[in-house]
């Protein structure tokens, strides 16, 4: 019954082809790791994301009068409604909380090195399309925070030289962030940028797929192939083998992903903030204001450099800066060797230190800055985050030096488990 | 072993980053069970008749009382005085916008869902520390919402309490009993929590189901996840 139907799709559309090329004959290295499972769950929660937003908008109203309101009927009215939104609001911060896990392993195995240069670049622009996804969103709950963070983010847009002030007009579409603005961002969250975002993942799977992927050891599995017939020797077909592992990352995924949906949605104010469930008032600016977690690291840098010619825009440059730099890593990194397995001490003790920098922006961004008290008329969590807005940079532009001077050892032939 | 390991780290992770949020305030403890229906049912009498006479709760509709074990016809009986009003219409204040703005120079707010961004502590809190004041214009004050446009509604239950200065510069206070009220301050002080029980309830009426659902899920899951295990094993019982 079905290979009829195949062959007869076969001779008009490479349906076959395709499923031999991307699954059962895709040759993947059988030494992955726990790493190994963000990609597949990063491509399943935008599946999610995009699902629980469809639901999401057959009942919300992007309009200032009635958005807040939109999000309480879904909260009360709509069947199931608050699962929908707890799905989608869950699902926002555990994308990126994968994506920066998944990200973090090719900087653990050098996966953007040569010949994946481009793949790290698609990555990464995904990487930028997920944040502004995230910042449009988060404005149309219509709360005190969506208002305000939206606000201040556009603002750092007005620091721009020349431009700058007309440049966040056209972005608000009015001089204050009004019904204008929600409209605009509605229409950017639901159609503009998740249609790049399919687009780009999508090329992002077939350059992986065309180089082939990296591993732990971070050598070729190519170089090494059955005489007999051709294939990688250290390579299993995607297709069982990968899918059914899986499969099983994805359920204990889901088992994290339905606790906080379930029995902590708000994650202590993390995921959905206290303030946002005081409808956003133009008049009232709360005493703080702080970006959703997963911007905080960019944010605390933003902070961390002060102003200059009585101008914000260092600051801006600098946070950019620390988006773009990722950009390049794969032309600042020199080793030999590709894995943190072979790589030497110095590059080892530089990552720890980056992390450690990355983390304790992300922590401080979410705090007033005078948490830790002050020394001599200076917050000391200023001070702390200038100096781990330093390392986060300097892990960057001594990676050429860090990589040469580095004594690593000599890879394997073979992948090792 | 080793990925459960990791995953069980992130969740402790967040839910301490989630435990080390506080405010400045010293709130006191809140115990209220969101299961209870006759603690929710006193607190949403509570509130029909003191709390709708100047505020609104324009996402809660009177017939999700329900949900806290009252019949249609109780909650027609007992909690709605107005004939015009349906038992499917949402909780409208009894005062209107501007009537509001002249007695207390500011509107009332909404609390539809005032619980989730203050918290059952916070309202708790709130509602046994008001105090006696003759220098604001209501003649109240409170403890964690200085010079608050609210006056004390519950003082003929809860009696009078004032403010003992430790220091000159009223820096610090203590709150003193002044005169006796109409319940004892055990009695009030459970009548409050029952109202904050009800608060909590109508900012997300869904939350009871949440759980019961959330549960069936998980153990769901868990099963799952040992089926997949077997499975993977099964298949990789080949890959050396």
């Amino acid at each position: 019954m079905l290979r009829p139907v195949m062959t007869w799709i076969d001779e008009r559309f490479p349906m076959s082809k395709m499923v031999r090329e991307h699954l059962t004959e895709y040759y993947a290295p059988k030494n992955f790791n726990f790493w190994y499972f963000f990609g597949g769950l990063a491509i399943v929660v935008l599946a999610i994301q995009i699902l629980s937003g469809i639901f999401l908008t057959m009942h919300y109203k992007p309009d200032a009068e009635k958005a807040f309101a939109s999000v309480e009927y879904i909260m009360r009215d709509v069947p199931l409604g608050w699962l929908i939104r707890y799905v989608h609001s869950t699902g926002a911060s555990l994308f990126f909380v994968v994506i920066y896990l998944h990200m973090f392993r090719a900087l653990l195995y050098g996966s953007y090195r040569k010949p994946r240069e481009l793949l790290w670049i698609f990555g990464m622009v995904i990487y930028l399309c997920l944040m502004a996804e995230a910042f449009f969103g988060y404005l149309l709950p219509w709360g005190q925070m969506s208002y305000w963070g939206a606000q201040v983010i556009v603002n750092l847009f007005g620091a721009v030289p020349l431009i700058g002030p007309d440049l966040a007009v056209w972005i608000r579409g009015d001089y204050v962030v009004s019904d204008a603005t929600l409209n605009r961002f509605f229409a950017l969250h639901v159609i503009a940028v998740p249609i790049a975002l399919l687009g780009l993942v999508v090329a992002h799977i077939i350059s992986l797929h065309e180089v082939g992927s990296n591993n732990p050891d971070g050598i070729d599995i190519k170089k090494n192939k059955d005489p007999a017939t051709g294939k990688p020797l250290d390579g299993i077909p995607f297709h069982p083998y990968y899918t059914v592992k899986d499969i099983f990352g994805l359920v204990i995924f889901l088992i994290i992903f339905a606790s906080i949906v379930f029995f902590a949605p708000e994650m202590g104010g993390y995921f959905l903030e206290h303030n946002n469930f005081i409808p956003a008032d133009p008049l009232k600016t709360p005493a703080h204001i702080a970006p959703v977690w997963y911007f905080t690291p960019f944010y605390s840098i933003l902070r961390a450099v002060p102003p200059m010619f009585g101008s914000q825009f260092p600051g801006v440059l600098a946070m950019g800066g620390a988006v773009v730099i990722l950009f390049l890593l794969p032309w600042l990194d020199r080793s030999p060797v590709r894995s943190i397995r072979y790589k030497g001490p110095l590059f080892k003790v530089s990552l720890t230190v980056f992390v450690i920098s990355f983390l304790l922006l992300g922590y401080l961004g979410l705090k007033p800055t005078n948490i830790w008290g002050q020394v001599g008329g200076t917050d000391v969590a200023t001070v702390v985050a200038q100096l781990c807005t330093a390392l986060y940079f300097l892990f960057f532009l001594s990676l050429p030096i860090v990589s040469k001077l580095d004594r690593t050892k000599a890879e394997p032939d073979r992948v090792t488990s | 072993m080793k990925l459960i390991l990791v995953m069980v780290w992130s969740v402790l992770f967040f839910s301490g980053l989630a435990g080390a949020a506080g405010g400045g305030y010293s709130l006191s403890k809140a115990n209220i069970d969101g299961t209870n229906a006759e603690s929710l049912q006193r607190g949403a009498k509570i509130f029909a008749d003191r709390c709708l006479s100047c505020h609104a709760a324009t996402f809660m509709r009177y017939n999700r009382l329900v949900d806290i074990g009252l019949s249609q016809s109780q909650i027609k009986q007992y909690f709605i005085v107005d004939d015009s009003v349906k038992v499917g219409d949402t909780m409208k204040s009894a005062i209107d916008a501007a009537t509001a703005k002249q007695m207390f120079g500011v509107m009332p707010p909404d609390l539809s869902v005032v619980s989730r961004s203050r918290g059952a502590d916070w309202l708790y809190t709130y509602f046994v520390s008001f105090y006696k004041d003759e220098a604001t214009t209501t003649g109240w004050n409170n403890l964690i919402f200085p010079n608050v446009a609210m006056p004390n509604v519950f003082s003929q239950e809860q009696g009078v309490l004032r403010a003992i200065y430790a220091t000159d510069d009223k820096s610090s206070l203590s709150l003193e009993r002044e005169t006796q009220g109409s319940l004892s301050a055990r009695a009030f002080d459970d009548s409050m929590l029952d109202l904050t029980n009800f608060l909590v309830f109508m900012g997300e009426p869904a939350a009871e189901k949440r759980k019961q659902i959330g549960s069936l899920v998980i153990i769901f899951l868990i099963i799952f996840a040992f089926m997949a295990w077997a499975v993977k094993r099964e298949f990789w019982k080949d890959v050396h």
